[in-house]
């Protein structure tokens, strides 16, 4: 091995190795919810190859983008192929990062020491959801076209300065070719930054080391296991042990996402929605507009809230106030216990009705806004704020179990 | 937890009945894999659709191939517009004289059947009826005033619609046949379906293929599955 001890004088590569894989010791008891997080990674591995395929052959311009899109999907070869793995992998990207977040929420995985942590991780989801928002005028489709019109009116929404912030977003007064081709360059940027962060993400845990479906800090607890004497006797190094049950749980994903990509690519309209086979018309407003799927719930909340003096800001406030009250969880948990193992009926309750409420509200998002579904929406959206600010109340309150020495099985 | 999930759910069902508005649109039931259906369905739209509606995004050449036809074939039957057999399926017709005559330009057809949907395209094609007050003195049940006259009214021959009032308004209840086609009300939807077919194939025109790979796909990555899990299960056999 004089070659590694070449590169070892060098660079750190055995260091790294060690530090993050061979003997970075994770808990034993992971159980379904810890595939998301390499399964992210995966996507977001497949989102930028696929995409940077796709740019090759796709036109920024907008009389050209519907068309190259087409052109991609009947000349190029495998062309239909590399689009279908990119449309499929947004939706299986925010699918497995809702996942992920909710593994986060189940486990207290957001609880001291990883507060940090976590919020690094909103900040991978804001990301996203900006990557995402973009990508998605560039077929430029009835949908992509007046889905952008619709959000970026919302900027316009903002007092004094929202009709110049608008024009500022767009590069003109609708959205348009130079809108088109910005947010092209954004789409193809923002990844990059993605990668950069998920970076910082993995620094940070495994600088506080990984949680666990107890919520019991291995860290703390005894040491010493077959590995090390001074390793935790609750952990099992990275690697060999989760790189191999990881690869199993990303064939398992494989397995859907290719069901998805060579059965249903549309999703009934989910993951291509159908009015985005129209090519894009500024004199035609579609009768009903709806974001794509992942969008649809704080897009319900921003229709739930009723304008005031004919503006929509206080909508377009909550909305906001909907995804950074997230960051906030940390502090907002005040229950004993990390793990929803051993918390009381009370948080039970109230996570039941955050999951149904958001999942509603996804729903209720690509409806069209009739009094009934207004006032159900309204409704959801107060108990997801509820779930939030109350929670200091009610996690204080709940009557938690005692919480193991160790991690079970 | 799973029954309070339930119950919650179950509680909130009286809320999202929701009425459905529209049209009722008959099941086009196409097999996409019938390529006698298809090339019957090419004929048509040859004849019937291409003059003011382009397929632009479709090649001639990729028809034959995927419809088991010849480019010789194509050539004498399907190829009024241009003898370049790579050209798309495109029109003669000006956009804007087009715009003049009928009120608005006929849309390409290349992907029509993934935006509307072949249901409502096989509806479509058999709902025009007869309504002095438009232009071409028909309507369309499913499209509303409709800009394109009955292309088809030879085949179909000319109906019109009854309707009956219900609370002042009207509402639809059946066609009549008023002059007869040159074809009877079934084969005129087999040649409908035919057409709403051929514009689900040339929509997506990799559908096929993409199905027959992706079976083979999905028996990988069970393979592979097993294999990833079996190795699991012996690395982890110490972990205890």
């Amino acid at each position: 091995m004089s070659m590694m001890k070449w590169i070892d004088e060098r660079y750190p590569l055995t260091k790294v190795w060690n530090e993050h894989l061979a003997q970075y010791y994770a808990p034993k008891n992971f159980n379904f919810w810890y595939f998301m997080g390499s399964l992210g990674m995966l996507v977001l591995v497949n989102q930028i190859l696929t995409g940077v395929w796709l740019a090759m052959m796709y036109k920024p311009d907008a009389s050209l983008a519907f068309g190259s899109v087409e052109y991609i999907m009947r000349d190029v070869d495998w062309g239909w192929l590399i689009r279908y793995l990119h449309s499929t992998g947004a939706s299986a990207f925010f699918i497995v990062i809702y996942l992920h977040m909710f593994r986060g929420l189940l486990y207290g995985s957001y609880r001291k020491p990883r507060e940090l942590l976590w919020i690094i991780g909103v900040v991978i989801y804001i990301v996203m959801m900006a990557t995402a928002f973009m990508g998605y005028l560039l077929p430029w489709g009835q949908m992509s076209y007046w889905g952008a019109q619709v959000i970026i009116n919302l900027f316009s929404a903002v007092p004094v300065v929202g009709e110049e912030l608008g024009v500022w977003i767009r590069g003109d007064y609708v959205v348009s070719d130079a809108t088109l081709n910005r947010f092209f360059a954004l789409h193809f940027l923002l990844p990059f930054l993605l990668a950069g962060i998920v970076f910082v993400h993995i620094v940070a845990l495994h600088k506080v080391g990984s949680n666990n479906p107890d919520g019991v800090e291995i860290k703390k607890g005894p040491k010493g296991n077959r590995w090390s004497e001074t390793a935790p006797a609750d952990g099992i190094p990275f690697h060999p042990y989760y790189s191999v049950k990881d690869i199993a749980g990303i064939a398992g994903f494989l397995f859907l996402f290719a069901a998805a990509v060579f059965f249903a690519p549309e999703m009934g309209g989910y993951f291509l929605e159908h009015p985005n086979f129209e090519p894009a018309n500024p004199l035609k407003t579609p009768e009903h507009i709806a974001p794509v799927w992942y969008f649809t719930p704080f897009y319900a909340i921003l229709r739930a809230v009723p304008s005031f003096a004919g503006s929509a800001f206080p909508g377009v406030v909550a909305m906001g106030a909907a995804i950074v009250l997230i960051f906030f969880l940390p502090w907002l948990d005040r229950s004993p216990v990390k793990s929803i193992r051993y918390k009381g009926t009370l948080f039970k309750v109230w996570l039941a009705i955050f999951v149904v409420s958001f999942i509603l509200l996804g729903w209720l998002g690509v409806q069209p806004a009739t009094p009934v579904l207004t006032l159900l929406a309204q409704v959801c959206t107060f108990l997801y704020f509820a779930f939030f600010l109350l929670m200091p109340i009610y996690s204080k309150m709940d009557k938690t179990k005692p919480v193991p020495e160790r991690v079970t099985k | 937890m799973k029954k309070l999930i339930v119950a919650l759910l179950l509680a909130l069902v009286p809320l999202l009945v929701v009425a459905s508005g529209g049209v009722h649109l008959d099941d086009a039931d196409i097999d996409v894999g019938d390529q006698g259906s298809l090339q019957r369905g090419a004929k048509y739209f040859v004849n019937y659709c291409l003059s003011c509606h382009s397929a632009k995004f479709q090649r001639f050449n990729r028809t034959a191939r995927d419809l088991g036809l010849t480019e010789d074939e194509v050539k004498e039957n399907l190829m009024f517009t241009t003898d370049k057999i790579g050209d798309p399926m495109n029109i003669a017709m000006d956009p804007e004289n087009a715009n003049s005559w009928f009120g608005v330009t006929p849309p390409d057809l290349s992907v029509i059947s993934r935006a509307r949907g072949v249901d409502w395209i096989y509806t479509y094609l058999r709902s025009f009826y007869l309504d002095e007050s438009r232009p071409f003195g028909v309507n369309n049940m499913v499209f509303p005033d409709v800009g394109m006259p009955h292309v088809l009214w030879n085949l179909q021959g000319t109906r019109k619609a009854v309707f009956t009032e219900h609370e002042g308004q009207k509402v639809f209840q059946r066609f009549e046949q008023v002059t007869p086609g040159s074809m009877s009300s079934e084969e005129f939807d087999s040649a409908m379906r035919d057409l709403t077919a051929f514009l689900s194939y040339v929509a997506e025109p990799i559908q096929l293929e993409r199905q027959r790979l992706g079976v083979r796909v999905l028996l990988f990555i069970a393979v592979f599955f097993v294999l990833a899990y079996l190795l699991k299960k012996e690395y982890w056999k110490d972990v205890h």
